[in-house]
């Protein structure tokens, strides 16, 4: 079973990497992401939110939702270490 | 109440002395870099974390007693909840008042200040809100972790 595993995880791995080859090299100003979305926030991120500060404003507004699930992610956290952890002290 | 100022003779007085002096420091450094993550970088989880050192500092170099008078386990429960509750809470109230989910512009209807400018104040209660529950869940993790869950006395 260990070797199953084993297998199916450098397959997928060996498929992860095979399918990197299709990405649009390292700050491609040509690739997708840098022809219409990074503009976009550079030119209008100030007038949309009157967020001097483009990173918070991404984070905030834009990627709301990613930000939102950030804050759950250290939510469960917490919630996982007390589930496994707390406890009584023992009378001794 | 345990009195804060009351002085163990002992090789820590110098670390309680200064720990006590630099507290309220480090929270409003911590506050700063919340409220400031506008203009500045740093932001919630930033200020969060920040917010949290001052506890867990004040855990260490006192103990764990002491943390525990300035932020209770059940303010740190509602703390750690009301900070999730604010972002979903501004999420949702902005879809009920008819815009999309985190869609801030639409509270604009509920308190009419300029869809921009509820962009902006928008970021600013979730990232209050992100502040909320970093501190308490950073201080939750770091009372659970050094007591071994009992969260009744430490390191």
């Amino acid at each position: 079973m260990k070797h199953l595993a084993l297998i199916a995880t450098l397959a997928t791995g060996a498929l992860l990497l095979y399918g990197t080859k299709d990405f649009p090299a390292w700050g491609d100003p040509q690739a997708p992401a840098s022809t219409y979305l990074s503009p976009h926030y550079i030119e209008d991120a100030v007038e949309e939110t009157h967020v001097p500060n483009i990173v918070t404003a991404v984070l905030g507004d834009y990627r709301g939702y990613d930000t939102m699930f950030e804050t759950v992610v250290i939510y469960c956290a917490g919630m996982a270490v007390v589930s496994v952890l707390s406890r009584k002290r023992e009378e001794e | 109440m345990r009195d804060i100022y009351e002085h163990s003779a002992g090789e820590d007085l110098i670390i309680k002395t200064s720990v006590r002096l630099l507290v309220p420091f480090i929270q409003l450094f911590g506050l700063y870099v919340i409220v400031h993550g506008h203009y500045s970088p740093g932001g919630g989880f930033q200020g969060g974390v920040i917010l949290g050192a001052a506890f867990i500092l004040l855990a260490l170099a006192y103990d764990m007693k002491t943390s525990q008078e300035y932020m209770t386990i059940r303010v740190n429960a509602l703390f750690t909840n009301l900070g999730a509750a604010i972002f979903i809470g501004v999420g949702a109230v902005s879809a009920i008042f008819g815009g999309l989910f985190l869609d801030y512009a639409a509270l604009n209807k509920l308190i009419p200040l300029g869809p921009i400018e509820w962009h902006s104040f928008g970021i600013f209660l979730v990232e209050v809100g992100v502040g909320f529950t970093v501190m308490s869940i950073m201080v939750l993790l770091y009372w659970n972790l050094s007591s071994s869950g009992t969260l009744d006395e430490g390191l």
